[in-house]
């Protein structure tokens, strides 16, 4: 089936929070820190501004807690006097002529008293710097198996390495953006988000309102990546503020500096790895370490060092093993979610550091990584013993197949051993991404779903997960549709206004498709049989049925439901952080070719392949076009986005100075499946949006290290960081990795 | 944190006239009004996107006198007597081969996309010169990884009555 809201999107039909129209409205806008950290002193508004026309906004008018309600009650919707981070939102201004708001947006001084900011998270903050706990930990978390020491000291070879990624903005191509208005008593909040329920429960909680005197409707969304996850709750709150205290629909949105900016990032990370090894290469005892940046609050950090930690021994067998992650507080502008959720740094540390292993060791990377890929009946560091079925060495042969692997390397020598200036290499990165919420998370969520019958026998799918561009309409149409045998045609989805769907939880994870899919068909099921069917009948039958139920019952509403059940045989213990910490894993290999040009090295990849297992793909075209956009996305993260920082917060941030991939800076990126059917995802379907972003950058790090001997342990690898590691290799003089 | 510094003043707005999607068109403009926001707020075509407001990321694509532009960058009072073309203005029905090779995800960038796509189509002579990766690079799209841009626009080179246009 063809994207259903293609039609729409390409006519620019489609309308956007910003697109909507609206009468008689305010623009709002934040004046926001000027400084990482400190009190407020004063505020000095500007003498050229009619303020009698500006509606102004501070923390004194919030009617409930001055909360951003997340996993910690730590965030301010609006500074109450002390500043934690540049851009730290501090007052609210609304007017009717955006042009007039910028202006006297601009004519306010925030005046701070500095106190000395925690800017470095790799380093121990000095003792004027610490501002949470005793060390600033925000999140301390470990895994052990077996004996690391022993096994360690038992180990034929160790083979250490410490590795960094930066931060990522998202750049969805939408920016966020908000509308708060009054029905009445109701507050409704339109606007682009991933977790309708999320801004819902952080509205109630800052506003003190009780559930049914709010209403969220998430609109069509222009991208989201993670960065629509948490963060819109502060923008809904601020539209919201202003609303209130005006009496008038608010419109907040930001533009692109200001979102930039403002808006959280991808966890910077620094990944330290010990590991022992026989001398065949097998692993014996793997020491990992990882340290993420928080930020300024605690945000989503503890979850995302928790997948970090998780996936950052890699989808590799090893008895003993133990995994130390700590999240830390700085005076940044918080980070927060972004597709991978930490696995992205934590795997590409993990794999380099393979290929670092393979080279200390004299070893091929591929025949390090084909002892060494977990086979059935093994155990991952949690313990989780893997049991699906899948064979990981054939994703990564057909990956080798594809790529020419081996033809290549064999060119590339003969290529690097003649060119005067041009390197190529060809890297690989074998991984995993685990689906749905972290081990007890899905129980937690409790997710809903609703599929209802309508009079006329048309299905409708009610649940609280969004389309940002994933295409989770399609796929639920398509689920709902083969479920009851009825025609797409006949299967709507609801639009997420948490006054008509039910809170299956947020658009995160990868837990779309699988886990709130499953629950649409188990919806779907108990529809059919609410109306005296078994789940053998289909199609007209089923319609049929419907239409005759309403007849019988004229006015009440037909819906299925189906809550979240935990799959069997999986078990996870949140303090001790062993077990199953997901239902399915989604496995991968990707081979990506670079050539370096020794002159301006500068690094582009000239071809990228992509092989993978995600259970059974529902939709081709979509599952080809996630893979396709995360990888693109993880070309960008590894070789060309920077955030440069100025205390805390993002300096670069424009498209102008902050680039991203362009279509003449990718190659075609080939895809391929290999699918075994998962049991208890929709379908036979699992998780497969953030997978494809943890393994371009190692693979990438990977090919620059075999085209140009030098040793990357850093993204993105600019050619800036490229040029100071191919000095450290003797520029020019180093013959490129010519193994066969 | 965009920079619009003009001092505004509503008596001061300037009387143009200009072709809209075919159609002449009568208004008074702010002087620093940019052609996307007259577009998208006084005249209510919200098809033409703000992705960047700088000129980098190409969602806010049209036409001027033919030539694809970013509106973001384009004041509205040196629109007077030139041909402004939207997304508004394409035929739908020339869009399905971007429809069936996943061309669009999230939307945003798409109706730029699909502006400098449908421009390509319109002058197939430029892939002599120039490679479709080329001619899309002022179109940031952060979802498709372009991929299914490019197969598009390939696709839709193919098709019957590309190169039909002239400028």
């Amino acid at each position: 089936m063809r994207r259903r809201e293609a039609l729409a999107k390409l006519t620019g039909r489609e309308r956007y929070v910003d697109d909507l129209p609206l009468d008689d409205f305010l623009w709002g806008m934040t004046v926001r820190s000027p400084a990482p950290r400190g009190r407020v002193t004063a505020i000095r508004f500007g003498t050229d501004i009619a303020w009698p026309e500006f509606v102004v906004v501070d923390h004194r008018d919030i009617p409930g807690p001055n909360v951003v309600a997340l996993i910690e009650q730590d965030q301010p919707v609006l500074a109450a006097g002390y500043v934690r981070h540049v851009h730290e939102p501090v007052l609210l201004l609304a007017h009717p002529s955006r042009e007039a708001l910028r202006r006297a947006a601009r004519s306010i001084e925030v005046v701070v008293a500095p106190e000395p900011p925690a800017l470095d998270f790799r380093a121990p903050p000095g003792p004027a710097e610490i501002q949470y706990g005793t060390d600033n930990v925000l999140k301390r978390l470990q895994i052990v198996k077996g004996d690391v020491e022993r096994a360690l000291a038992r180990a034929a070879v160790v083979v250490s390495g410490t590795y960094e990624t930066g931060a990522q903005e998202h750049v969805y191509l939408e920016p966020q953006g908000m509308i708060a208005s009054f029905e009445g008593a109701v507050l409704v909040v339109k606007g682009s988000m991933q977790c309708p329920y999320y801004v819902l429960k952080a509205l109630q909680h800052a506003l003190a309102r009780e559930e049914a005197l709010v209403r969220v409707i998430q609109t069509p969304t222009g991208g989201g990546f993670g960065g629509k996850e948490e963060f819109p709750s502060h923008i809904a709150l601020h539209a919201a503020l202003l609303a209130l205290k005006s009496g008038r629909p608010v419109k907040l949105i930001y533009d692109r500096g200001e979102d930039m900016a403002a808006t959280t990032k991808r966890h910077p990370a620094l990944v330290r790895h010990r590991t022992g090894l026989g001398r065949d290469g097998r692993l014996l005892a793997q020491d990992i370490e990882v340290v993420i940046d928080g930020g300024a609050y605690v945000t989503l950090s503890p979850v995302v060092l928790s997948r970090a930690i998780i996936h950052a021994a890699g989808p590799y067998a090893c008895d003993h093993v133990r995994i130390s992650g700590r999240a830390m507080f700085t005076n940044a502008v918080p980070f927060g979610a972004f597709r991978g959720f930490g696995a992205p740094q934590s795997q590409f540390a993990g794999e380099r550091h393979m290929d670092v292993i393979a080279r200390t060791l004299g070893m091929d990377a591929v025949e390090l990584r084909r002892i060494n890929l977990l086979a059935d009946g093994q155990s991952t560091a949690t313990g989780q013993v893997i049991q699906d079925g899948t064979d990981r060495l054939a994703v990564m042969e057909r990956a080798l197949e594809l790529s020419r692997y081996r033809e290549k390397q064999r060119g590339h020598a003969a290529f690097n051993a003649t060119h005067a200036t041009l390197r190529r290499g060809s890297g690989l990165a074998t991984f995993y991404h685990g689906a749905g919420f972290t081990g007890g998370g899905e129980v937690a969520l409790q997710s809903r779903v609703r599929v209802a019958g309508r009079p006329d026998g048309r299905i409708e799918v009610l649940s609280a997960n969004i389309e940002m561009g994933q295409g989770t309409l399609t796929v639920f149409t398509e689920l709902a549709a083969a479920r009851l045998g009825v025609a797409p045609e006949d299967v709507t989805v609801a639009e997420a206004d948490t006054a008509r769907v039910p809170n299956s939880g947020p658009t995160v994870a990868s837990r779309t498709t699988m886990i709130v899919g499953g629950l649409l068909e188990r919806a779907a099921d108990d529809l059919r049989r609410r109306v005296g069917l078994d789940d053998t009948a289909r199609g007209a039958a089923v319609q049929q049925a419907i239409r005759r139920w309403h007849r019988e019952h004229p006015g009440e509403p037909l819906v299925g439901e189906a809550a979240y059940e935990r799959p069997p045989g999986i078990a996870w213990d949140d303090t001790t952080y062993r077990g199953d910490a997901y239902g399915a894993f989604a496995w991968a290999a990707y081979v990506a070719e670079v050539e370096v040009d020794l002159r301006t090295c500068a690094t582009r990849v000239i071809d990228f392949v992509a092989v993978q297992e995600v259970g059974k793909v529902l939709n081709p075209t979509l599952a080809k076009g996630q893979v396709q956009g995360g990888v693109v996305q993880g070309i960008g993260w590894a070789l060309m986005e920077e955030c440069k920082w100025r205390e805390g917060a993002m300096a670069n941030n424009q498209l102008t100075n902050y680039l991203i991939p362009t279509s003449d800076d990718v190659p075609s990126v080939r895809v391929a499946f290999l699918e075994n059917p998962y049991p208890h995802g929709a379908g036979g379907a699992k998780g497969l949006g953030e997978l494809p972003i943890d393994g371009p950058a190692p693979a990438i790090a990977n090919a620059v290290a075999r085209a140009t001997g030098a040793d990357p342990r850093a993204i993105p690898l600019t050619p800036e960081r490229l040029m100071e590691l191919l000095e450290i290799a003797d520029f020019g003089l180093r013959i490129a990795d010519s193994a066969p | 944190m965009n920079g619009h510094s003009a001092i505004r003043n509503p008596q001061s707005a300037i009387p143009i006239t200009f072709t809209l999607n075919g159609k002449p068109v009568s208004l008074g403009v702010d002087p620093a009004a940019r052609l996307l926001d007259t577009l998208r707020y006084q005249l209510a075509l919200t098809g033409t996107k703000e992705g960047c407001g700088e000129g980098e990321c190409g969602a806010c694509t049209v036409y001027l006198d033919g030539v694809p532009v970013n509106s973001c960058l384009v004041p509205t009072y040196q629109v007077r007597g030139q041909r402004v073309e939207t997304v508004e203005s394409l035929e739908p029905g020339a869009l399905e081969p971007f429809e069936r090779c996943g061309a669009t995800q999230c939307g945003a960038c798409t109706p730029g996309v699909v502006m400098t796509a449908s421009w390509i189509r319109e002058h197939p002579e430029l892939l002599a010169t120039h490679s479709i990766r080329e001619l899309m690079a002022g179109n940031l799209c952060r979802c498709t990884g372009y991929d299914g841009i490019v197969d598009s626009v390939a696709e839709a080179l193919r098709e019957p009555g590309s190169g039909k246009r002239d400028t």
